[in-house]
């Protein structure tokens, strides 16, 4: 269970999040969406300690994550991360960039590391990319490719910062199916996104965040399509 | 009275005739350097492939074979054709040819650049060829590569204290003698280092702010 | 030509002794590079973190290594620390110094590499549970290397002209060799026409297998 209460960030005088509260259950799915500067994005880094905070705490399966004497790197391990410009590695071949943290993070040998790369791969319908390079692929396959190598760390969450937004139109389809699998399977997942529609459909808690504020959270069809806020609902009719 | 005999006051003229000479053959050398690296320059980004092959195997020699190595060579080859040099005229023949084969580079390196985009952009407006050198592909492509003449340069202050080998009495060399005489290595060459350090320090300092600021 | 006559015969029985002489060259260039690479990377990191004591450090070592001549550092190197007592011989000599420069070098050539790689590599490293020091074995270095290679290559090439200033210290390298044998002859000329072409064919050779590794190493592209 990931427990956020009452978190503020600040870069320098600039601050991002004003008291933040959000809790997600174990295989629970939330899509936080709101504009863009809102501090959705500077949320997700702060629950697996990319960002340090200014007050309040964040709990993973009750260790927190800003404590000092928490040992990050291992806390990491439970949380995968998926970015919005992918971030493959671009000097390894598809088949590397998913067996090297395996390898080299949990100690698994060589040939084990790659029988498990091998088999999200083909997960996530990458089995015939092995010994391609990244900068070779579509944005929509390297983007699979940098959920096959968080989940080949065998997360119990995933953060996931706006995965579909720097990918053509065309693209979107086959990452949000990645997705829809994911859910299935029971992942816990948070999701920074701008797919309204995605949104409504794989999540079960949307939660509305307008300058570093939770405006609102619920349902995730109630607060798509009957918003009770009314920040909510004009940033709704925007995008919507 | 003893061999050695400690610095003295008295020793402010000689190092000072070793530090005008270094600037001496270094600003020769560069400046000399300069105008045969520009035409060459521009010969070498204008010429056909053949000539640039001849030309750049010929200027890889000078850049390839230690700088040490040709000075002794230059000053034995004139000495065995029976006109001795003396070392400044072989030092600066030799440390000027040097710098002309890497300022070639730098050279060339501006005209291609340059005269690619703005030259085409240039002659579409109706300017001669030479029109289009002169008021634009030379004062722009003389800007962009000022980072890199100051490197050469640099390293061709640094370099003229090989001159020394050859018998020139340049700073290194002048203070190679003290050392001699004083046996006090490392006070005369810590100011020696000082003095290099000095005249290189801002002028390197300058080069990387010109280049920071061209990137932007 | 005057009436000079070539002797090329006994330059021709010292060839052996010559080779030799390259070969500590190269030897001293590859040690030097060695250890300048490695003192470079840290010097980079350090220049590039935000602790004060380590960033002094490293920016004053460069910049007394960028902008005083390499001669004076052997000068420095051989007859300087005597003064502290240490006196080295003349390989060691010419390896500090060589060294010092190269590592001063490549300290820029090297943070200049890493300023092109985005921080968000770093992030996606950590992400999933990389520390930071594997992020930088596994992730940052190996590409910083590529794109730093060229330059890492020429400053190799300085590496093996600039231990021809050994011959001012009678280190027994290629041009302290060739000295040393034309002395006894006195056939400069010939003696050091010979090293000169040595000099090119090792460079030549260096540029040439430079090339041919970068083409095994780099497959995927950046």
């Amino acid at each position: 269970m990931i427990q956020i209460q009452g978190v503020h960030k600040s870069f320098g005088a600039l601050k991002i999040l004003k008291g933040i509260d959000l809790e997600v259950n174990k295989g629970e799915v939330v899509s936080i969406i709101g504009g863009s500067g809102s501090g959705k994005s500077t949320l997700l880094y702060c629950i697996n300690g990319i960002e340090d905070i200014q007050k309040g705490r964040v709990l993973v399966d009750g260790v927190d994550v800003h404590d000092k004497s928490t040992n990050l790197n291992k806390l990491r391990q439970e949380i995968g991360m998926v970015f919005q410009q992918w971030n493959s590695f671009p000097h390894l071949t598809v088949l590397e960039n998913v067996s090297l943290a395996p390898r080299v993070v949990l100690g698994k040998n060589k040939k084990e590391a790659q029988e498990l790369a091998k088999h999200h791969l083909q997960h996530v319908g990458l089995g015939d990319k092995f010994d391609v390079f990244p900068t070779q692929m579509s944005g929509g396959q390297q983007q699979r490719l940098a959920i096959a190598r968080t989940l080949a760390m065998n997360p119990n969450y995933m953060l996931l910062d706006e995965i579909t937004s720097a990918l053509d139109p065309e693209l979107v389809g086959e990452v949000l199916d990645t997705l829809r699998l994911l859910r299935d399977e029971g992942m816990t997942m948070i999701c920074v996104t701008h797919e309204m529609a995605f949104a409504k459909e794989v999540s079960d808690q949307i939660a509305f965040v307008e300058e570093g504020i939770i405006e609102e959270i619920g349902e995730a069809k109630q607060v798509i399509e009957n918003p009770s806020n009314e920040k909510t609902k004009r940033f709704l009719s925007k995008v919507l | 009275m003893s061999l050695f005999t400690p610095l003295s006051w008295n020793d402010t003229g000689f190092i000072l005739t070793g530090i005008l000479n270094t600037i001496y053959i270094s600003v020769l050398a560069i400046s000399v350097g300069t105008v045969l690296g520009l035409m060459i320059g521009f010969i070498r980004s204008v010429s056909t492939q053949s000539i640039n092959f001849v030309l750049g195997s010929i200027l890889d020699v000078l850049r390839i074979v230690p700088l040490i190595i040709q000075l002794i060579l230059f000053s034995t080859f004139v000495g065995i054709m029976g006109h001795p040099l003396p070392p400044f005229a072989s030092g600066s023949i030799i440390l000027s040819l040097y710098t002309m084969a890497f300022m070639t580079e730098v050279f060339r390196a501006g005209f291609d650049n340059v005269s690619k985009s703005m030259g085409i952009a240039a002659r579409s407006l109706g300017m001669t060829y030479w029109q289009s050198m002169r008021y634009i592909v030379l004062p722009i492509g003389m800007k962009s590569v000022f980072p890199s003449w100051m490197g050469v340069a640099l390293s061709v202050i640094k370099d003229s204290a090989l001159v020394s080998v050859i018998g020139y009495m340049e700073l290194l060399r002048t203070s190679e003698q003290l050392i001699t005489r004083t046996q006090q290595p490392l006070e005369i060459l810590l100011g020696v280092g000082l003095f290099y350090f000095i005249i290189s320090y801002p002028l390197s300092t300058f080069g990387r702010y010109m280049e920071k600021k061209m990137a932007i | 030509m005057g009436d000079y006559e070539f002797h090329w015969l006994i330059v021709f029985q010292a060839f052996p002794q010559m080779l030799n002489g390259a070969f500590v060259t190269l030897h001293v260039a590859v040690f030097s590079m060695f250890s300048g690479i490695v003192f470079g990377v840290l010097l980079a990191i350090g220049k590039t973190s935000n602790l004060k004591i380590p960033k002094s450090i490293a920016s004053s070592w460069v910049e007394v290594a960028r902008n005083t001549p390499a001669l004076f550092q052997i000068y420095m190197a051989y007859f300087g620390l005597g003064a502290f007592g240490i006196h080295l011989s003349p390989y060691m000599a010419v390896l500090c110094a060589l060294t010092f420069v190269n590592s001063g070098y490549l300290t820029e050539t090297f943070r200049g590499g890493l300023q092109t790689i985005p921080r968000t590599q770093y992030v996606a490293s950590w992400s999933l549970g990389m520390t930071k020091f594997q992020a930088y074995r596994y992730i940052i270095l190996p590409q910083m290397f590529r794109r730093v290679y060229y330059p890492m290559t020429n400053q190799f090439i300085w590496s093996i002209l600039m231990s021809s200033l050994g011959i001012l210290v009678g280190m027994g390298e290629l041009s302290g060799e060739t000295q040393r044998l034309q002395s006894l002859s006195y056939r400069t000329l010939e003696f050091f026409i010979i090293a000169a072409a040595m000099y090119y064919v090792m460079t030549k050779f260096v540029l040439y297998s430079a090339d041919i590794m970068s083409r095994r190493l780099f497959k995927g592209e950046i």
